[in-house]
């Protein structure tokens, strides 16, 4: 089994890196535990497998490119 | 495809009637609503002198293009298109570009903000903020 796993933006700071390759992973958070060596998922973090939205709990299989990224804040300016 | 990300400076206005032009039967349309997204020189009481935009390349411009299917389902349109920078700007560059087609202006109006508001939820952006001193994760949008 190989996942990709990919950090982004204040997440791929606070983690230390912006994508790493694990082999035995039952579902999104095992993925985070692994890749992180068990730091602690902020609570507002968002997990996407394939580039679609999933939750935490949500079943990772061999291939799958797990991603995950603080809250978006596309468009105009925020604030 | 009705969505671009766009790594360069972009001119919204031009970008615009260039996708007109190239991609509209003149004569079908009767309503064309837009909306530009400026970066400011100011938040929350300090000064920003640049940002860096990120984004997940496939991810965003798939949820783009979702959102502009959406938008197609819940309204009569001819057509949309939207253009988001990435990677540098500065105070003034155009950010996002949202433009909605339709028959009447009721359907181009209510689908324009969609476009934004779904945008600006769902769509992977991250935007960093440089500082006179320092940089700042950008973490939460206006409500509009």
């Amino acid at each position: 089994m190989s996942i990709t796993v990919k950090f982004f933006a204040r997440l791929r700071e606070q983690v230390g890196q912006a994508e790493t390759s694990l082999n035995d992973v039952s579902d999104v958070q095992s993925a985070w535990n692994q890749a992180t060596q068990n730091m602690s998922m902020p609570d507002n973090t968002l997990c996407a497998i394939n580039m679609q939205y999933v939750s935490s709990d949500a079943p990772v299989k061999d291939g799958d490119e797990v991603a995950f990224f603080p809250p978006v804040t596309g468009g105009c300016y925020a604030q | 495809m009705p969505s671009e990300i766009h790594s360069a400076p972009f001119d919204p206005w031009q970008a615009t009637q260039q996708y007109q032009k190239s991609q509209l039967e003149p004569g079908k349309y009767g309503a064309t609503a837009s909306f530009v997204g400026t970066m400011r020189d100011f938040n929350q009481g300090d000064n920003v002198t640049s940002m860096t935009l990120e984004h997940y390349p496939g991810m965003t411009e798939s949820y783009l293009d979702k959102i502009c299917e959406e938008a197609k389902q819940r309204w009569d349109l001819i057509d949309c298109l939207i253009i988001h920078r990435v990677g540098e700007i500065h105070p003034d560059d155009p950010i996002v570009l949202t433009v909605v087609w339709s028959a009447h202006r009721k359907e181009a109006f209510e689908a324009c903000r969609y476009l934004m508001e779904e945008l600006k939820s769902r769509a992977p952006f991250w935007k960093k903020e440089g500082l006179e001193e320092g940089h700042r994760w950008v973490d939460k949008n206006t409500p509009g």
